[in-house]
This record gives structure tokens, C-alpha cells and sequence, in this order.
């Protein structure tokens, strides 16, 4: 056993991988990395570190602060939510595929290495070169960090020639009733989502992935958001959002593969072979009007929601997980859980599903209101926004009651990939290996 | 450009100051005084540190400084005969072409002690009493119009100009240096001429912004045989994206003039921006040339 584990740790040297930044300063701390490169005599200093750590059939990159990078499907869908999310949207600036290409792969490696926790690029040490890595997140746990990269429909256009390859049913959202959206919250060619459990090591991903796009790709917009965190909230329960209500009770069960399969990844049957195994994604900026929803009583917030603030509990019913009752009317026969209420709205007939992975926003202050410019980054993935992600805001864009207190500002949608596996990149489906 | 060059300027200026050569005389002096871990302390240029191969440029680059201070003396001394004059529009028209010697060897000069800030200080960065040089007389020319009251600074600048154009022949240019001062001309558009800053009364920020990626070209230039053998691949990366960064500045320059600052909207001051950062990054990879 104890010697199983040294040939493990010691084949993982020798096959030259890349060791996290975590697994470099234990081994440093322990025995010297000199020592590593020597080979031969390391295995007792090195097994006892090893033992606490790790079960004997993983290996040193099995961290639980670390989600693998590589897979079928791209970290940061299906995955649970980390505590803060650094999103950017960007515009391709070259104006060829081969260019785009390249720092694709570019960006697959340096994610790679992010999620594992390690340093970027393998310039850190020479004094007369700006360091590859710019080292905000050194000696830091990779803190859960997921980097999910996406396509949008304007990278479709005549500039790439990419044309033939935009899935029909994948194009810009229509305009919905009451959209208040402003041209810098919106669009772009590319997106990366950065998610982490740690809001430094997100915005060293996204500073490092828009320094390797420099002459490629620009920011055209970015936004920071949080939920609260698992260390105020051991238990997990749904999350708040600014309103105070809970918010993703009737999401998905992301475990559920089957399920999946049926709502947030496409399928080959879906007719565009380079997106099977990605998803669709909608990212919606919502602004909320804290300071109005703030002085409106209680039952008016909670007929808006249709759900009890307190439990998270559909209105009529006891339990955050009960069964949505929409047809119950209280002794007037009027409905108890209003028609027009958010929650009556998103759920429909229930036929229509998506997986939602919001995050709250605060901006700082609304230089023009003096209000705070606060809410939410809503993101859902689906199979197919069309049959998805736009007839239900299409509802809740009409007649929903939470359109007083929120406006949509930023809108965008984009093709995220499916996943790769090392020595290949993301997007390679689309751009091709040459 | 980390050098900090602690020579007392008396000395300097009692030793050097109007003399037409004054590198014999400078030399020791200031090789005595200089930080050693920033500048190589050998009183040969021709034995630098660098490796053998860039010698030439460095040496080519010395005679470009030399030859744009020596430009800039000269359309200095009709600057601010211009202003002495009371010659308002002239003294306008030549402002901001005279800049652009200084502007292509900034970095030179910013090595050289007070001299930067006495001759290229804008309004805020030094104690109002101190303030002198360029900017000073830019606010005279476009916020009060009028030449008047300018003459003492203008006498002064000259003479900053000419101290300037004699303390550069004792600058010891290494390898380092050149890397460097590439990237930092470049920063130098980055944090000040982009934003509008520099020019704030005659918003000719254009002339510094296109002078600086002259001057960062220029070493580009220089080094680019030795970048072609190291990484041809990062040397055409840097090639290509001077290009876009011209093509970019091109539709503002009319007659060969730049079109003033305020004219510019603001996406397509972000463009340039964004432009400009993506020549600096690869930029900031020459120094791969200087080995580990």
C-alpha cells in the first residue's frame, strides 16, 4: 500500500505533470522540490504528506478545492455553484479563424492550469520577461475555479466564414416587452465564465484569459457577481437573492444525467454536430429597484414571488419543496398563488425546464440616481434557447409582477461548447485541429 | 526605466553645460555616482554587458537619440523664439511637431534626472512654483491666448532642451534599456496620452501618442535581427501589430497633421487603446532576446 502510493506519486512526476501550486509548496515544505527532480530516496518523506491527503488510488491532482478541467462536458454548467462568478463577454478583433484558433488553444491550456491551481505558462522566473503568469492566485487553492467558454450568434456573421455552421434554432434574443437594455450590457462574439469559490483566484482567470486574447479578442463587457457563500451558509439551503427571496427552488436536479440530457446538453438528434455535448446559455443583467422594492410591504412581495419570503414555501403551503398548487383558491375563489406571481409564470405547465445558475450583482452606485446599481446576473443553460429559455421569459416579460421592481439591461446568448480532454482545446469542434 | 542617476546637477551643469562634448568630461562623474544594480558601471559603452550581437543596435540607438535631441534643440530654439516673439499662431503651430523629438526618447530623458519634469511637467505634477517647460507655455498659448509672461519659461526651456541634448551623450545604454524603454514609451500612451491628459489645453495628444510608437518602433526595429533568430514567430506577432496600431492612427492624420483630441469619439478611443495594448504585450516579450 504505503509503497503503491510512492510509485503513484512518483509516476506523476515522471510523467512531467504539472503539480498544483498547494502539492508544490507541501512538497517544498516537506523535502525540497530539489529533491523531486533527484528521483530515487523521496518516498518516505513524501508518503506520509501524501497519506492525509489522498486515498490510495488517487493521485496528487484529485483536490477537492480543484474541478478537473477536462471532460466531455465543460466545467461550470452542471457543476454546483461556487460563490462568486467574474463573466466576460468579448469581440474578436483578428479576422481569421486561424488566429481565433490559436488562442483557443492558448486559453485551454492556461485554464487548465488554473483549475488545477498551478501557474500559467512557464515564464515565472526570468528577470528580464514580464512573468507568463501575473500571480494574484499563487500559493492559492484553486478554490473550485471553473472557466466555461461559449460562442455568440454574431461570431456567425460574414467575417469568418463560419456561416454554414450557426445552429438554426441559435440567434440573438427577440426584444421582450419592457427590455430596457443598453448596447454595453449586451452581445459579444465570445464569452468566458469564470466561477470560484474565491473572487481573486475568478478575476486572476479572467485577467490572465484577456491578456492571452490581447491582439485577438477584446472585452466588450464584464460583470462580477456573488452568492453567499458556503462558510455563511453550511448548510446549502437555496440560495437569496438581493430581494430576499429564494431563488433556483424548482431548478433541475443537476445529477440526474438523464435529465440533463433532456434539458441542458445537445444532443446529436439536434442536428449541429460540433455543439453535442455543450449547452446553450441565456445571460440576462437585470437591474433591480432595491430602493422601491424596499418600501413595498411584505404581502406585496410575496404575492410577486408567489412563494412565503421567510420559507421559501409556495404561498398556501408549508415546505420550500412543496408542490406548486396553482389552481387553489383561497374562500373568494380568488387564486392563492397569483397568476401573474413570478413563480406561477416561470413554472407554466410545467412542461418547460432550464437550468439556472444565477449570481447577484452590485455595481456601486448609479452616479445619475444616486440609487444603488444592484441585482441580478441571471444565466441559464438549456438544450435550445428557442424552446426553452424564450417562451418562458416571454411569460414572465408580459404579465410578470416582478417586472415592476426589475429591468432587463444587459442581454446575450452563446453557444458553450462541449468539453475537450487533454492535448485537445476547447472549441475544437468549431474551429478544427490543424 | 528603473535608473536613477544621483548625480548632484550642479556638478552636471558646471561641468557639461554648454560644452560641445561633453562625454570626456562627464563620464567619471557619473559613473561614480550611478545605482549599480540598474545601469552597468563600465566607462566603455562598446563594453556592455549585452551579448556581443546587440551592440550594434545599441549603438545605432545611441545615434538616434543624439540625432532627435539634436532635432529638438533646434525646433526648441524656434518654439520659444516664437513665443519670445509674441508670434501667438506660430508659437501654436510648432508646439506640438517640437514635442515629438522629445516624445520618441522619453524615456532617455526621464532616466536624466529633474530634467523630465522641467521640461514636460503638466499642470499638478510638481509644486505650482516649480512648474515650467512645455505645458506651462500650452496653457498660455490655448487657455489665455496671449504669449505674454512666457518669455522667462521659454528661455528656460531652452536651456532645459540644451542640457538635456548634453547629458545624453553620458547616458550608458545597455541591452536592458532598450527592452525596456520600448514598453515603456508605449505605457507612457497607455496612462496619459489615450486619456486625453497630456494636452489638456491644446488637446494635440495625438502628436505624443504617434511620436511615443515611433519611438518604440524605432527600437523594435533595431532589434529585430536578434528577435528574428531568438522567436521569429514573436517578432512577426510584434511586426503585424505596429502595422494595425498605424492603420489605426492613419485616418487622423491629415496633411500631416493630427486632428485634435477632442474630436475623437469615444469608441474610437478605445479601439486605439485596445490596440495599443495589443502591440505592448508582445512587446513586452523582447526581452527574450537578453536571455535568462
Amino acid at each position: 500500500m504505503e509503497q503503491d502510493k510512492q510509485n503513484d506519486v512518483q509516476s506523476n512526476l515522471m510523467l512531467n505533470k504539472k503539480l498544483s501550486r498547494r502539492d508544490m509548496l507541501r512538497l517544498a515544505g516537506v523535502g525540497g522540490v530539489g529533491l523531486l527532480l533527484g528521483g530515487g530516496a523521496i518516498g518516505s518523506i513524501l508518503s506520509s504528506e501524501i497519506k492525509t491527503k489522498s486515498s490510495p488510488s488517487t493521485s496528487l491532482n484529485q483536490d477537492p478545492d480543484s474541478i478537473p478541467f477536462y471532460g466531455a462536458h465543460q466545467a461550470g454548467i452542471i457543476t454546483p455553484s461556487q460563490n462568486f462568478i467574474c463573466f466576460a463577454a468579448f469581440d474578436v478583433i483578428a479576422d481569421n479563424v486561424s488566429d481565433i484558433r490559436k488562442m483557443f488553444q492558448k486559453w485551454t491550456t492556461a485554464s487548465a492550469s488554473i483549475a488545477s491551481g498551478s501557474l500559467i505558462g512557464n515564464v515565472n522566473d526570468n528577470p528580464n520577461l514580464p512573468p507568463s503568469d501575473t500571480g494574484e492566485a499563487a500559493e492559492l487553492s484553486p478554490s473550485r475555479c471553473t472557466i466555461t467558454f461559449g460562442v455568440g450568434p454574431s461570431l456567425f456573421d460574414a467575417r469568418f466564414g463560419l456561416q454554414n455552421k450557426r445552429p438554426p434554432s441559435f440567434q440573438e434574443l427577440p426584444l421582450f416587452k419592457a427590455d430596457s437594455l443598453e448596447p454595453e450590457w449586451c452581445g459579444g462574439d465570445l464569452c468566458v465564465q469564470v466561477c470560484a469559490d474565491d473572487l481573486q483566484v475568478a478575476f486572476h482567470a479572467i485577467r490572465n484569459l484577456a491578456r492571452i486574447a490581447r491582439g485577438t479578442a477584446v472585452l466588450r463587457w464584464t460583470q462580477e457577481g456573488f452568492q453567499r457563500s458556503a462558510q455563511a451558509d453550511p448548510k446549502s439551503a437555496t440560495p437569496r437573492n438581493l430581494l430576499g427571496f429564494k431563488d433556483g427552488t424548482a431548478n433541475p436536479d443537476a445529477t440526474d444525467s438523464t435529465l440533463m440530457n433532456e434539458v441542458v446538453w445537445s444532443q446529436s438528434i439536434d442536428g449541429t454536430s460540433w455543439m453535442t455535448g455543450g449547452s446553450y446559455m441565456a445571460v440576462r443583467r437585470v437591474r433591480m429597484r432595491i430602493e422601491v422594492w424596499d418600501r413595498s410591504t411584505l404581502s406585496d412581495q410575496e404575492n410577486t414571488f408567489g412563494r412565503h419570503r421567510h420559507t421559501g414555501a409556495p404561498l398556501g403551503s408549508k415546505d420550500e419543496f412543496d408542490t406548486l398548487k396553482l389552481d387553489e383558491v383561497d374562500s373568494k375563489g380568488q387564486p392563492v398563488i397569483p397568476t401573474n406571481s413570478h413563480v406561477a409564470l416561470a413554472h407554466g405547465d410545467g412542461s418547460i425546464q432550464m437550468l439556472r445558475r444565477s449570481y447577484s450583482y452590485s455595481s456601486g452606485m448609479d452616479l445619475k440616481t444616486g440609487q444603488l446599481d444592484a441585482g441580478l446576473l441571471f444565466i441559464s443553460f438549456q438544450r435550445d434557447l428557442q424552446k426553452q429559455f424564450i417562451p418562458i421569459q416571454q411569460r414572465l416579460a408580459n404579465n410578470d409582477l416582478l417586472n415592476e421592481y426589475a429591468v432587463h439591461k444587459g442581454s446575450a446568448v452563446f453557444a458553450c461548447f462541449p468539453g475537450t480532454t487533454e492535448g485537445g482545446f476547447i472549441g475544437e469542434t468549431l474551429f478544427g485541429r490543424i | 526605466m528603473n535608473l536613477r542617476y544621483v548625480v548632484p546637477a550642479s556638478l552636471l551643469i558646471s561641468s557639461i553645460l554648454f560644452t560641445g562634448c561633453a562625454k570626456n568630461n562627464a563620464e567619471p562623474a557619473l559613473n561614480k555616482s550611478t545605482t549599480s544594480e540598474t545601469v552597468a558601471t563600465n566607462t566603455n559603452p562598446s563594453q556592455s554587458t549585452a551579448s556581443p550581437d546587440l551592440q550594434p543596435a545599441i549603438d545605432q540607438y545611441r545615434s538616434y537619440v543624439i540625432e532627435q535631441c539634436d532635432l529638438f534643440v533646434k525646433e526648441t530654439e524656434k518654439f520659444t523664439t516664437a513665443v519670445k516673439k509674441g508670434n501667438l499662431e506660430e508659437a501654436k503651430a510648432l508646439y506640438a511637431p517640437t514635442r515629438m523629438y522629445y516624445e520618441r526618447i522619453e524615456p532617455i530623458a526621464e532616466a536624466l534626472g529633474d530634467l523630465d519634469p522641467n521640461i514636460d511637467a503638466r499642470d499638478g505634477d510638481v509644486d505650482p512654483s516649480e512648474w515650467r517647460g512645455f505645458h506651462h507655455i500650452e496653457k498660455a498659448l490655448w487657455e489665455d491666448g496671449t504669449t505674454k509672461g512666457e518669455e522667462e519659461v521659454a528661455d528656460q526651456l531652452l536651456k532645459d532642451a540644451q542640457l538635456l541634448r548634453a547629458k545624453v551623450e553620458t547616458v550608458d545604454i545597455n541591452a536592458s534599456m532598450l527592452v525596456t524603454g520600448a514598453v515603456e514609451l508605449l505605457n507612457e500612451v497607455s496612462s496619459s496620452k489615450v486619456t486625453g491628459e497630456e494636452e489638456r489645453y491644446s488637446h494635440t495628444d495625438l502628436y505624443d501618442f504617434a511620436a511615443n510608437v515611433e519611438g518604440a518602433a524605432k527600437i523594435y526595429e533595431l532589434l529585430k535581427p536578434e528577435l528574428q533568430k531568438k522567436d521569429a514567430d514573436l517578432e512577426k506577432d510584434i511586426g503585424e501589430r505596429f502595422a494595425s496600431l498605424q492603420k489605426e492612427l492613419a485616418p487622423f492624420k491629415v496633411n500631416d497633421a493630427y486632428v485634435s483630441y477632442e474630436v475623437l469619439k469615444e469608441d474610437q478611443i478605445r479601439k486605439l487603446s485596445q490596440t495599443l495594448d495589443a502591440l505592448a504585450e508582445p512587446l513586452s516579450n523582447m526581452g527574450t532576446i537578453l536571455g535568462v
